[in-house]
């Protein structure tokens, strides 16, 4: 069987009486893209700087590539991008300067160096600001150089703390489509506490609260866990369509009149595939005019009072 | 190797990349020039049996500037990098310990020995007029230099342990200046207890800064002093680097 990249097995970190890691378990395997999701203080940075070699653990072992990050720390850098919370970058430097840098500390052969320096520079689009003092730059494009500088060696795996924390939607944009340009090629680990950011670049998430492992899996699979709601406008009379939604039987069916005429109607638990069809068609059937016709995407907040209860309510 | 170059060749951009190393440089040049016409003033003209720079090290200035400025030049060394988070990525790029140690310990020697290039151009001034050789021969100058620059070894390795405990500059800055004074003011004790043999005038005498630096001034290489500074350097870079490691096991 092949080495997963990342195995973390029963890892605990304890800062005094704190508990920030507790038992966390989950293993990346090569090639995928994770998604490593948890709210502020869930324990995602702490398992990042145990990952990197930059933090011991209390207890439990983390291997990257079969290398346990404890004992092997270097082998275990030589494979790593790393780029951690907050991209802290020297302000004096100028980014080409830097990444020069960077790639010396990387042992990269001076030709090598500069043939990879461009390389990154042209991947991450930071060209145009090549020449420029990184404390000048706006946090849009620190952001491109702390990803540059994670690619520079091309490690086999890749580590990035809250990549899009911060940045304006233009921004956001343009760090998902590098990461989805990167995915192809390395295996990468990818922190945030915005679901949908995860669910746009990752393949699988990994999800973490206060410190424990809550879920881990294929995120469409995770997502069917939780209730999807189904948003509806038609124009007919509020008693209809209250009377309709009922009879649909998608969960419960909140109904509200707009001033216009319209009834804004919300289906709580349209969990099924085939929710949106089934209310459209049966609109067409009363001759309804229908002006929306929305699935509301399931907040992390909704996935982890979801996973939460699920778990209450094995035990 | 080239790693560790490329650490030592950032360390010292660090310095010149803003005002602070210019700002340090200019002080420094400050205090030697007034040091000098000091102890120019003071010989007025007079022949002296002592050589010149044995005479800069018996005024203050010699030592106000190691004590001052050797705090300042190691107070960023790790406590930025700390407070501005690339330790982080320092740490986890494929460099050793000892090598993020060793490196900013070299730079900081570095830059400590460019401050004290104005003092050369000075001893040469002096040469050029005096003429005589005996005063300021190539002798007592190779020693003296080789005297500061150990000294100086002694200063930055215990500033960089300060830095290392820190990711506040100003407290790296003061406890390093603390330890620095407290090192210097034990051996000054020396000069109160006199000739006596107790344990403790012969420890005073032994960690005074004052009576090591005396014999490199006068052109002599005194193994006990070289013994003295190598050894204290060896052990707080040893303390630096444990500290540096301690994120590993703490």
């Amino acid at each position: 069987m092949e080495t997963p990249m990342i195995e973390v097995q029963h890892l605990t970190k304890r800062y005094g009486q704190h508990v920030a890691l507790d038992a966390v378990s989950f293993s990346v395997g090569r090639g995928e893209v994770v998604g490593f999701l948890g709210p502020n203080g869930a324990g995602k940075s702490t398992t990042m700087r145990i990952l990197t070699t930059f933090m011991a653990a209390t207890s439990g072992t983390v291997r990257v590539g079969g290398d346990c990050v404890f004992e092997n720390p270097m082998r275990v850098r030589k494979r790593l991008g790393y780029m951690p919370e907050n991209n802290p970058l020297p302000p004096d430097l100028r980014v080409g300067d830097y990444l020069k840098f960077r790639a010396r500390l990387k042992s990269l052969a001076n030709g090598e160096g500069a043939k990879r320096v461009n390389v990154v520079i042209e991947q991450c689009g930071i060209a145009d600001v090549a020449g420029r003092f990184i404390g000048q730059l706006s946090r849009g494009y620190r952001q491109r150089v702390g990803m540059a500088d994670a690619l520079l060696a091309k490690p086999e795996l890749i580590v990035l703390d809250e990549p899009t924390a911060g940045l304006d939607p233009n921004q956001v944009r343009s760090v998902r489509k590098l990461i989805r340009g990167l995915a192809g090629e390395h295996t990468m680990l990818i922190s945030s506490h915005i679901l949908s950011e995860i669910e746009m670049s990752c393949d699988r998430a990994v999800i973490l609260h206060q410190g424990r492992l809550l879920a881990s899996g294929a995120l469409d699979v995770l997502m069917a866990k939780t209730n999807t709601a189904v948003v509806s406008e038609v124009r007919a009379p509020l008693a209809d369509v209250k009377a309709w939604g009922e009879k649909l039987a998608l969960g419960q069916a909140e109904c509200v009149e707009q001033p216009d005429g319209y009834v804004r109607c919300r289906f709580a638990n349209a969990t099924s595939a085939d929710a949106r069809e089934k209310i459209f068609g049966s609109v067409q059937e009363r001759g309804w005019p229908l002006r929306e016709l929305t699935r509301q995407v399931p907040s992390l907040e909704d996935l982890f009072v979801n996973l939460t209860r699920g778990k209450e309510d094995g035990k | 190797m080239s790693v560790f170059r490329a650490l030592v060749r950032r360390e010292l951009s660090a310095f010149f990349q803003g005002p602070t190393g210019f700002i340090i440089i200019a002080a420094v040049l400050f205090l030697i020039g007034l040091g000098f016409v000091v102890v120019l003033t003071g010989l007025n003209g007079h022949a002296t049996p002592m050589p010149v720079t044995q005479v800069f090290y018996g005024t203050y200035f010699f030592w106000l500037i190691l004590l001052l400025i050797a705090p300042i030049i190691t107070m960023r060394s790790f406590a930025m990098e700390r407070a501005s988070g690339t330790y982080e990525s320092l740490m986890t790029a494929p460099v050793g310990d000892w090598e993020v140690v060793l490196s900013k310990f070299t730079g900081a020697l570095v830059f400590y020995a460019i401050l004290w290039i104005p003092l050369l151009v000075c001893s040469l001034v002096v040469r050029l007029y005096v003429g005589e050789s005996a005063v300021l021969g190539p002798g007592p100058m190779f020693t003296s230099a080789l005297g500061i620059l150990l000294i100086g070894s002694l200063y930055m390795s215990m500033g960089c342990f300060a830095s290392a405990l820190t990711r506040n500059q100003a407290v790296a800055a003061v406890s390093s200046f603390a330890m620095g004074a407290a090192l210097f003011f034990t051996g000054f004790f020396s000069y109160f207890t006199g000739d006596r043999s107790d344990w403790i005038s012969q420890l005073a005498r032994h960690v005074s800064l004052a009576n090591h630096m005396e014999s490199f001034s006068r052109g002599v290489v005194d193994l006990e002093a070289t013994v003295f500074f190598i050894s204290l350097t060896a052990l707080f870079l040893y303390f630096t680097h444990k500290v540096v490691e301690s994120r590993r096991w703490k």
